[in-house]
């Protein structure tokens, strides 16, 4: 009998368990079923990316400056670069855009320096964000001091004004819809019943008639010659409504913290204010993540709605250049590029909530 | 209706300014005093209001709202377009959101006595039309017995279309798209051997086809489409400018005088062209303008015939031709009183 005294060596594990060999047999093709399943699955692929792939890439035309340029045998970009300018600033001064970008550029700043944990100062930093920046931004959009030259709020559109009426309509909403998800569940009677009529009407009426109402009954109701700004109208539509949608998230929120946590706080001598923003709201507005981001996600998308009321948000510009007689009949094209800009905005914003969800998690989810 | 109400809060101010003569220069002053004429347009109409890739909008109602631009101020570029949608463009126009609308607007009896609004002239006869591929050999409406014949849903379209067809004592097989975009694809896709659609629209559409060359339009129009710009009702002195400004245009054609060689006929014999260009007497007078209002016009804009070119005729790669909106003198239906 032989005693081996040297371990025998690591060996790898066996090819049918580890791989992507064996991956593929596991999730794949683990029985006939399946694997007529992913066949069907393949084939189905196939079908549909190969012409995809041909349209977009293969057989596109990326480089030239009119329509002649184009092949039309696949998707013809040059539509899109042509208009990059206008998709992106819409109809903001080509000299002064610029303060687009340093406004842009700025905010962005602000936010990476909220959301990198290692940087320091961050209430002096969220103080900035909430209140220095909406009136540097002001000063910088639409201009009029400093020596900047005004830019009317017509001339605003594309992905910044998407960008712009997403971020107030967020910055806004957030706020006053903490505020009616606490007077919803106030005992004092008329802060009660305004908090619930008020959400209750903004949230039975659809976002295209506030915005319709806006633009086409507030009109009829001032005196000749007043008008207020388009754009303001459609903030405080926007607002309002999201305001309404962001209440409910926050008070379902603020219903799944026991009630011996607000009882606690007031055991120890605090003032509503102080249970509400040291003990109930921290661990409330946590596990409302998802609940507001998807409400932020739904917003960012419904800004599109601003196109009945004569603005260009990103959707509608690109529409009205499908109409302009040098460039009819791509409008494939326009849509997928609006698409993808959506996407790649409303997916970051989804990774974001995740990587939030993470960081904050402190063992509350069960 | 709310409307009414506001012109009878309108009517006492009126009074206590000290008459109707107020009311009725309200317009023009407001227009002089921004320096800036507020035009209503498409937002997206191809040939009439179109953003090009430099962000102007480009077209033929545009260029009637610079027409009035030139006339009141001098300069066809002071216009503030304001892109409105087809339900709020006559509160906008109410409400003074905007001076003049101009936005292939059709001209009919009810929107002309009810909503407060008037329409000051014809700027393009439209009119329903089929398109046919090419290669069928079909060259008349007539010939369209039994066709499939795709259209629009819920538009006055669809409602002509029956009627013509029932008329004509043929059938047809009606395909119903939502949008322009589908029919259009539908039309390529050989769901229907015809499109039926407005004229102008027609020729947007064919432009959109991989082959642009492979439909024609037939020249049959079933239905009367009278597109021109609307002014607010109670101002007779800013409907007769909107109104002449298209008149100068269109007499600028008759007369032959082009943007190119207008300062050329400033010294010309002709009495009518002497009088349009403000040398022989002041026409611009009795509405509040300088003499030189429809020089201003051809300078900067051309006539008629030179703004149809540039936006539907053959500069604007729809080629669409004159037909019913060629000058009287030529055929078609335009026909401007005389500046005298």
């Amino acid at each position: 009998m032989t005693i081996q005294h040297k371990m025998i060596e690591a060996r790898p594990a066996p090819r049918s368990t580890v791989g992507p060999i064996a991956w593929l047999r596991a999730n794949l093709f683990s029985g006939p079923v399946n694997t007529v399943a992913t066949l069907i699955g393949i084939y189905l692929l196939y079908l549909l990316l190969t012409p995809t792939i041909q349209w977009a890439f293969i057989n596109a035309d990326w480089i030239g400056t009119s329509r002649d340029d184009c092949s039309r045998e696949g998707a013809c970009w040059v539509f899109v670069s042509a208009r990059f300018t206008q998709f992106i600033y819409g109809l903001y001064p080509r000299s002064e855009l610029w303060r687009v970008d340093v406004t842009f550029i700025t905010f962005a700043a602000l936010i990476a320096w909220l959301a990198i944990p290692r940087l320091p100062f961050k209430r002096w930093v969220a103080l900035a964000t909430l209140v220095a920046f909406p009136i540097f931004a002001y000063f910088m959009l639409y201009g009029g001091h400093f020596g900047l030259p005004q830019v009317p709020t017509h001339r605003w559109g594309g992905l910044m004004l998407t960008l712009v009426l997403a971020v107030v309509g967020m910055v806004g909403a957030l706020p006053i819809g903490i505020l009616l998800a606490l007077g919803r569940r106030s005992q004092m009677p008329i802060v009660k019943s305004f908090c619930v009529v008020f959400i209750e009407f903004w949230r039975g009426v659809p976002l295209i008639t506030v915005l319709f109402m806006a633009s086409v009954m507030l009109p009829l109701f001032m005196p000749t010659g007043v008008s207020v700004d388009r754009l303001i109208r459609a903030f405080i539509g926007i607002t309002l409504f999201q305001s309404a949608y962001m209440a409910e998230v926050i008070r379902g929120g603020l219903q799944a913290i026991p009630r011996g946590q607000e009882e606690a706080a007031a055991a120890l001598g605090m003032s509503y204010w102080m249970r509400m923003g040291l003990i109930v709201l921290p661990q409330a507005l946590k596990m409302m993540i998802p609940g507001i981001v998807n409400t932020f996600i739904s917003l960012f998308k419904d800004t599109t709605l601003v196109m009945i009321i004569g603005l260009f948000d990103l959707l509608g510009i690109v529409q009205a250049a499908l109409s302009d007689s040098r460039w009819l009949g791509f409008s494939l094209e326009g849509y997928v590029f609006a698409a993808f800009m959506f996407w790649v905005f409303c997916f970051s914003m989804s990774r974001y909530s995740q990587y939030l969800e993470r960081k904050l998690h402190t063992g509350h989810k069960r | 209706m709310i409307h009414d109400d506001r012109l009878a809060w309108l009517v006492p101010a009126a009074l206590m300014l000290g008459g109707i003569g107020s009311v009725q220069a309200a317009t023009l002053d407001d227009v002089l005093e921004r320096d800036q004429v507020r035009c209503g347009v498409n937002a997206a109409q191809p040939g009439f209001s179109a953003l090009d890739d430099e962000d102007v909008y480009r077209g033929l109602d545009t260029d009637v709202c610079r027409a009035i631009a030139a006339a009141v101020l001098g300069d066809a570029e002071k216009v503030h377009f304001v892109p409105l949608d087809s339900v709020e463009r006559f509160t906008a126009l109410q409400s003074g959101e905007v001076d003049v609308l101009s936005r292939t607007t059709t001209w009919t009896s009810s929107r002309d006595t009810t909503l407060g609004v008037n329409f000051t002239g014809v700027s393009y006869y439209d009119g329903q039309a089929f398109m046919v591929a090419s290669d069928l050999g079909v060259e008349s409406a007539t010939e369209l017995d039994g066709a499939a014949v795709c259209t629009q849903s819920g538009t006055t379209s669809e409602l002509n279309l029956a009627d013509y067809f029932r008329a004509n004592g043929m059938v047809y097989e009606p395909v119903v798209f939502d949008s322009p975009e589908q029919s259009i694809a539908g039309f390529e896709a050989g769901r229907c051997d015809v499109l039926s659609s407005d004229a102008s629209q027609l020729y947007a559409q064919r432009m959109q086809l991989a082959d642009p060359d492979s439909a024609v339009v037939l020249p049959e129009i079933i239905s009367k489409e009278p597109l021109g710009p609307a002014v607010r009702q109670g101002d007779d002195q800013w409907f007769n400018i909107v109104k002449w400004s298209l008149f100068a245009m269109l007499n600028a054609e008759e007369l032959g005088v082009t943007s190119e060689n207008v300062d050329e006929m400033l010294d010309s014999e002709d009495p009518d062209i002497a009088r349009l260009l403000g040398r022989d007497g002041s026409y611009g007078e009795g509405m509040g303008l300088a003499a030189d209002w429809a020089y201003q016009i051809v300078s900067q804009l051309g006539n008629y015939g030179e703004m149809y070119e540039r936006n539907l005729g053959s500069g604007s790669g729809f080629d669409i031709a004159r037909d019913h909106n060629a000058l009287w003198t030529e055929g078609g239906l335009h026909y401007a009183p005389p500046v005298r």
